[in-house]
């Protein structure tokens, strides 16, 4: 009695679009369900600084370096927000850099794939945060305060990553024949598994109809996935480029494009841990966790004795 | 069990602290929260506020308070707490109805 009350005075509150606090009371499963969204999205950006980082040594000039190191920089600062603002669901950051480490909480299975030329760069920051921004912009009305907080923060700061990212493949669009061929091989490659960024369609995903109620979703796969495809078609004309889909062409009755079929196989066998890259990325999330071990320590140790100092001298 | 996992549990009970930051933007206004982060004392707290929270010169100072110093109203009590001031329009100046020729006020 006590808890369906509680409940309906919950959902009466999100459907007003009156934000939940930390201290408000929440559906054990809103809470839980918040925690593995925004863990696994903080869990995402930093694993997502590896395959950029893999390029910041190797950037063609000094300008895009520094633009790189500050990119990789913004992503480990959205990993933070991120992590904060989950604990405030009642979750320790240890456990869930262990829930991370030890395989049991996922990440985007974007960050599986390899960065081989300095176009992935390129095609990285326009089409892998271009569906990032698609699916987080509606996020800034997410009905958890602390999330929607770091989502407006985050976004924010987004834009600068997909513009840069586009702008390489502009400048390498214009350049030597190799350097076109390098353009288009990048978006070949990273297409797809953009396109497969927001998740299973809407009949495989059983979760959607409760976080829509909940309003911590606010589209569906289908509708962003559509929305970034009919986005992405015409921007692809301005590189002089095309996006690797036989079927994609445009449909007037809907006002959208059609596109070809995704390959689940792929998507799913990515998630499962079996891509390029998993055990190389959880590999250095791991290694640099562990080689930090002395430097969290060292850090413990001078507060605890500048904390006796200080004592000392009262 | 692996390195990490027994450096976890040895480090476990020295998990660092969390800070809430607060953030003032241009000489003149409030401090604000923006959010919050673990550091190991007060100064680690603020040079970690400063490549976490003002990246692109969103700040000219920044406070940092210790999570668990932090008391709060109950959010359950907020109907009663906050009932006295619900029937006092009068504190209002819109409550005053006031002819329109009177200027300047």
């Amino acid at each position: 009695m006590e808890i369906q009350n509680s409940e309906k005075i919950f959902q009466d509150k999100v459907d007003e679009e009156i934000r939940i606090e930390p201290k408000d009371w929440m559906p054990e499963k809103y809470r839980q369900t918040l925690i593995r969204q925004i863990s696994q999205h903080a869990h995402s950006e930093i694993v997502g600084m590896l395959p950029e980082g893999n390029w910041i040594t190797r950037a063609p000039s000094l300008k895009r370096k520094a633009i790189l190191l500050a990119k990789v920089q913004d992503e480990a600062g959205h990993g933070l927000y991120l992590y904060s603002s989950a604990e405030t669901l009642g979750i320790g950051r240890n456990e869930m850099l262990n829930q991370l480490h030890t395989g049991k909480a996922k990440y985007s299975s974007i960050f599986n794939y390899p960065t081989i030329t300095w176009a992935d760069i390129g095609a990285i920051g326009w089409l892998v945060d271009g569906a990032a921004i698609m699916n987080q912009v509606p996020l800034c009305r997410a009905s958890y305060g602390p999330y929607a907080r770091a989502m407006v923060r985050i976004c924010k700061e987004e834009s600068f990553h997909q513009r840069q990212g586009f702008e390489i493949l502009l400048v390498l669009s214009k350049g030597t024949e190799a350097q076109r061929r390098m353009c288009q091989d990048a978006i070949n490659r990273w297409w797809w598994p953009s396109v497969m960024m927001f998740g299973p369609n809407d009949e495989a995903s059983p979760h959607t109809a409760q976080s829509m109620k909940w309003k911590i979703k606010r589209f569906s796969n289908d509708e962003l996935r559509q929305k970034f495809i009919d986005v992405c078609a015409e921007q692809v004309k301005i590189l002089g480029m095309h996006l690797p889909d036989k079927d994609l062409k445009w449909n007037e009755e809907r006002g959208h494009y059609d596109f070809g079929a995704i390959d689940w196989g792929e998507f799913w066998n990515v998630v499962n841990g079996n891509g390029p890259c998993n055990k190389e990325r959880l590999e250095a999330r791991v290694k640099a966790h562990e080689e930090g071990a002395w430097v969290r320590e060292a850090a413990t140790a001078h507060a605890e004795k500048r904390k006796a100092k200080a004592n000392q001298a009262a | 069990m692996r390195l990490w996992q027994q450096q976890k549990l040895k480090t476990m009970k020295q998990d660092w602290p969390l800070w809430e930051i607060f953030i003032r933007s241009k000489q003149g206004l409030d401090h604000k929260h923006v959010g919050s982060l673990h550091a190991a004392d007060a100064q680690m707290a603020i040079e970690n506020a400063r490549d976490v929270y003002t990246r692109r010169q969103e700040g000219v100072s920044i406070w940092v308070v210790e999570s668990n110093h932090v008391h709060a109203s109950n959010p359950d009590e907020a109907p009663s707490f906050y009932d006295p001031m619900n029937d006092k329009v009068y504190r209002h100046p819109t409550f005053y109805d006031l002819p329109d020729e009177l200027k300047h006020m």
